[in-house]
C-alpha cells in the first residue's frame, strides 16, 4: 500500500487558495467581465448617458474594413516580433553562456533595455530614425536611401518591429541563459567525445533540452506583442502612416482613449481576449506536445 | 540630544501644519497642457493671481499633451475627482459642449458669481469658436493661434525668390526653386496635416468642411470636404511629394524643427510656434498669411483659430465657482492680456488688448505676431469660416491624416482618399450623434 499524508482539515486547502483566487478575480475576471458588459453598451466619454445596444458595437466593428486590416497587421507584426526577439535572444544567450572575460558586464548590459518603459523605448527609436531629425536616418538619406516611415508603411512597420524586439530581447535573453545554464555539462561533453561539432551539439542536445523554456517564452511573447506594444506604437508611429502600424490592441487604445468610444473599444478588447485565449489554448494543445520536459 | 530636540520640533511643526486649516483659502485646481516657456507663463499667472488676493488659491498642474490632459479630465470626472478648470484644445470643443452636466458654461458661471462680464469685449473671431449659436460663451479662450506660413528669408534670397509667395501656385514655384538651390529633401512642408490642409484650407477658401456651418449649428452635420477644390489641392501635393518638392512631415508638430534647422525654408504651422522659432532658428525669418488658389472665388476668406480654452467642470461648490470667475476676470485684464500676447505669441483675446498692443507700436517691431490676427479678421466670417464643431474630432483628425498619408504614399487617388476620409468621418459623427443629446 502506498503511504500518503492526509490533511483532515477540509477548510485548509481553500484557505491556501484564497489569495491566488482573489488576485485572479480582481485583476482578471472582474475587469474582463466589465469589458464584456461595456461592449454591449453605448456611452459618451463622460459616462453621462449609457444605453444598452446589444450586439450593435460588434456589428459596426465587423463592418469596418479597417478592422480586418488591423488583424492582418497584427499577424505580421506579432510573428515578426516574436520570431526575431526569440531567435536573437537565443543567439545572444548562447554567446553569453561561453567562458567570456567580461561575461558579467555583458549580461547586465543585455538585461537593461527591459527596464525601459515602452513609451520611452519608442521615443528613443524615433530620435534615431525620424526621417529628418534622426541621428541614424540622416546617413541613410545621404546614401540616397529614401527612408520615410512617415509615409512608407513598410518603413514604419520595420521601425516599430525593431523597437518592440529590442525591448523584448532582454527578457527572453534572461530566460534562455538560465535554461542554458541548467543543461548538464556532462551531456554536452559526452556529445563532444562522440565527435559531434558545436552546431550538431546545439541542435541535437541543447535545443531540445531548452524546449520548455522556448515554449514558455513563446506563450509569453505572444501575449506581449498582442497586449503590451501599443505604448511603443503610440510613441513611434501613432498607428500610421495610413493605418499601416495599427494593430488590434492599438486600435482598442485609439478608439477608446482618443475617440472616446468606450463601447466599440470594449467590443474590440473582448474580441482580442478571445483570440489570445484561443491562441494560448492551441499552443498548449499542439506545440506543447513537442516539448521535452 | 540636539537631534532628538530637532525631531520633536519638526513633528510638532508638521502636526500644527496639518491641523491648521489654511485660513479658509479655497483651492482651485487648474489642469493644463502647456510645456516649456508657456508652462512658466501658466505658473506665473497663478502666482500673480494668488498674490493679488487672499481668498482663493489657483493650483496649476501639468497633465501632459492636449489629448492626455483632456482624457485625464474625463477620467477624473468619471471618478468624481475632476479639477475646477481644465484646458482643452479646440478640437475637443464638441465633446466638452455635449457633456451637459459635466461642465459649467462660462457665461452662466460669470452670471452666478456676479462678476462683471461683457462678451462683446472679446474678439469674436476667437470667442465664436467657443460659443453657442446664440452667442453664449461656453468656455474661456486661453491660448489661441492660427495657421501661418513661416518663411526663411535667407534661403529664399539665396534661391533667387524676390517676393514671399502669396498663392499656392507661387508657393509651388518657390519650392521648386528652393529644391534646385539645394533643398533636395524639402521644398516646403507643414505640421498638423489635417488642420492645415483640410480645416484651415477650407475656411481660407470659403468652402465648407461639413454641413450645418461646419457643425456649429447641430450635431447632425455631414462632412463635405471632398469637393473639386480639395481634390485639386491634394493632387498638387501628391505630384510634388514624388520628388520631395513637398515633403509630408507628420500629423502633429514634431517636425517643426525642420524649419528651424533650415531644411524646409517654407513651413506652414501654428502661429504659436513663434516662441520656439525665436529661440531656435539662427536665420532671418518671418511669417506670412496662408497661400490660396487665386481662381477660387472669394479666397482668401478668413482663417479659423486653433489652440485651447479653459472649461469649468460641473458639480463644484458656489464659493469655488466664485473664485474661478474672479480668476477669469483677472485673466481678461487688458494689460495682462497684452503682456501675455506679446510674450507667448498667442493671440490676445480682448479687443482692448489688441488695440493696446497696436497703440504701443509693438507690431511695427514684430510684424510676425500680427499675421494670424490679420488672417482671422481678413473678412467678415461666413458659414464656412466661423469655426468648426465635430464630435470625436480628436480621433477624426488622425483619421483624416491617415487618408492624406494613403494618397501621398501613392496608395489611393486624391478623390478616393478624400471620399474615404469623408465616409469614415461621417460614420464617426453618427456614432457621436447617438451619444450626444
Amino acid at each position: 500500500m502506498e503511504k500518503s499524508v492526509v490533511f483532515n482539515n477540509k477548510l485548509l486547502p481553500y484557505l491556501l487558495l484564497v489569495p491566488q483566487l482573489i488576485i485572479t478575480f480582481v485583476f482578471f475576471y472582474w475587469p474582463a467581465s466589465q469589458a464584456v458588459l461595456q461592449s454591449f453598451k453605448r456611452e459618451d466619454a463622460f459616462g453621462l448617458t449609457s444605453e444598452f445596444v446589444g450586439l450593435e458595437n460588434y456589428q459596426s466593428l465587423f463592418a469596418q474594413p479597417e478592422y480586418y486590416k488591423s488583424m492582418l497587421t497584427t499577424v505580421i507584426f506579432s510573428s515578426l516580433v516574436a520570431a526575431l526577439s526569440l531567435s536573437i535572444a537565443l543567439l545572444f544567450a548562447t554567446q553569453a553562456d561561453k567562458n567570456l572575460k567580461a561575461a558579467g558586464t555583458y549580461k547586465t548590459l543585455m538585461i537593461w533595455p527591459y527596464a525601459v518603459a515602452p513609451a520611452v523605448a519608442g521615443v528613443l527609436w524615433i530620435f534615431m530614425f525620424h526621417p529628418s531629425l534622426g541621428t541614424l536616418a540622416r546617413p541613410l538619406r545621404w546614401m540616397n536611401f529614401d527612408w520615410n516611415p512617415l509615409l512608407n508603411g513598410n518603413h514604419a512597420m520595420i521601425l516599430v518591429v525593431m523597437a518592440a524586439v529590442w525591448k523584448q530581447i532582454s527578457y527572453n535573453f534572461l530566460f534562455f541563459l538560465a535554461g542554458l545554464q541548467s543543461i548538464p555539462k556532462s551531456v554536452l561533453e559526452a556529445g563532444a567525445i562522440d565527435g559531434a561539432g558545436p552546431m550538431r551539439r546545439f541542435w541535437t542536445i541543447v535545443f531540445p533540452l531548452l524546449s520548455p523554456t522556448t515554449f514558455f517564452l513563446l506563450v509569453v511573447n505572444v501575449v506581449y506583442v498582442f497586449f503590451d506594444t501599443f505604448g511603443i506604437i503610440d510613441a513611434v508611429t501613432g498607428g500610421g502612416p495610413a493605418g499601416a502600424t495599427t494593430t488590434m490592441v492599438y486600435k482598442v487604445f485609439a478608439d477608446g482613449r482618443l475617440g472616446g468610444d468606450l463601447g466599440g473599444s470594449a467590443a474590440q478588447s473582448v474580441v482580442l481576449m478571445v483570440i489570445v485565449i484561443a491562441l494560448t489554448a492551441v499552443q498548449f494543445k499542439y506545440v506543447e506536445r513537442k516539448v521535452q520536459y | 540630544m540636539a537631534f532628538r530636540q530637532f525631531g520633536v520640533a519638526a513633528s510638532v511643526t508638521v502636526a500644527l501644519a496639518l491641523a491648521t486649516p489654511a485660513y479658509a483659502v479655497t483651492e482651485i485646481q487648474w489642469w493644463h497642457a502647456m510645456t516649456g516657456g508657456n508652462n512658466d507663463i501658466v505658473n506665473k499667472l497663478a502666482e500673480d493671481f494668488n498674490a493679488s488676493q487672499s481668498d482663493y488659491k489657483v493650483v496649476p498642474t501639468f497633465k501632459g499633451s492636449y489629448p492626455d490632459t483632456m482624457n485625464a479630465g474625463i477620467a477624473a470626472f468619471r471618478a468624481g475627482t475632476a479639477p475646477h478648470i481644465i484646458q482643452v484644445f479646440e478640437v475637443g470643443t464638441a465633446t466638452m459642449m455635449s457633456a451637459t452636466g459635466a461642465i459649467k458654461p462660462v457665461y452662466q458661471l460669470m452670471k452666478d458669481a456676479n462678476e462683471p462680464f461683457d462678451p462683446k469685449a472679446y474678439l469674436p473671431a476667437i470667442t465664436g469658436y467657443y460659443s453657442t449659436s446664440k452667442g453664449d460663451m461656453l468656455s474661456f479662450p486661453f491660448n489661441s493661434s492660427s495657421t501661418v506660413m513661416w518663411i526663411n528669408n535667407d534661403e529664399l534670397k539665396k534661391a533667387g525668390i524676390a517676393e514671399i509667395p502669396k498663392t499656392w501656385p507661387e508657393v509651388f514655384d518657390a519650392a521648386k526653386k528652393l529644391k534646385a538651390a539645394g533643398h533636395t529633401t524639402c521644398g516646403f512642408s507643414n505640421a498638423w496635416a489635417s488642420w492645415v490642409h483640410i480645416e484651415q484650407f477650407s475656411a481660407w477658401h470659403n468652402v465648407p468642411i461639413g454641413s450645418k456651418a461646419n457643425g456649429l449649428d447641430g450635431f447632425d452635420t455631414v462632412l463635405t470636404f471632398n469637393s473639386p477644390l480639395h481634390v485639386k489641392h491634394l493632387q498638387n501635393l501628391m505630384d510634388l511629394q514624388k520628388d520631395k518638392t513637398y515633403d509630408y512631415a507628420g500629423r502633429a508638430n514634431a517636425s517643426e524643427n525642420r524649419f528651424a534647422s533650415g531644411e524646409c525654408a517654407i513651413f506652414l504651422t501654428s502661429s504659436g510656434y513663434y516662441a520656439t522659432a525665436k529661440s531656435t532658428a539662427k536665420f532671418d525669418f518671418t511669417s506670412a498669411p496662408m497661400p490660396y488658389y487665386p481662381d477660387a472665388a472669394g479666397a482668401p476668406q478668413n482663417s479659423i483659430i486653433g489652440g485651447a480654452s479653459l472649461w469649468v467642470m460641473g458639480g463644484k461648490k458656489p464659493e469655488e465657482y466664485k473664485g474661478v470667475a474672479k480668476f477669469f476676470t483677472f485673466l481678461s485684464d487688458t494689460n495682462r492680456q497684452a503682456d501675455l500676447h506679446q510674450k507667448s505669441g498667442y493671440l490676445p483675446i480682448t479687443k482692448a488688448a489688441y488695440e493696446k498692443t497696436k497703440a504701443d507700436g509693438f507690431y511695427e517691431k514684430n510684424p510676425v505676431l500680427q499675421t494670424p490676427l490679420k488672417e482671422l479678421t481678413n473678412k467678415e466670417p461666413t458659414e464656412n469660416s466661423r469655426g468648426l464643431r465635430f464630435g470625436n474630432m480628436v480621433q477624426m483628425r488622425d483619421l483624416w491624416a491617415e487618408e492624406l498619408e494613403a494618397a501621398l504614399a501613392g496608395k489611393k487617388t486624391a478623390q478616393e482618399a478624400l471620399d474615404a476620409a469623408v465616409a469614415r468621418g461621417n460614420a464617426m459623427l453618427r456614432t457621436f450623434e447617438k451619444t450626444a443629446k
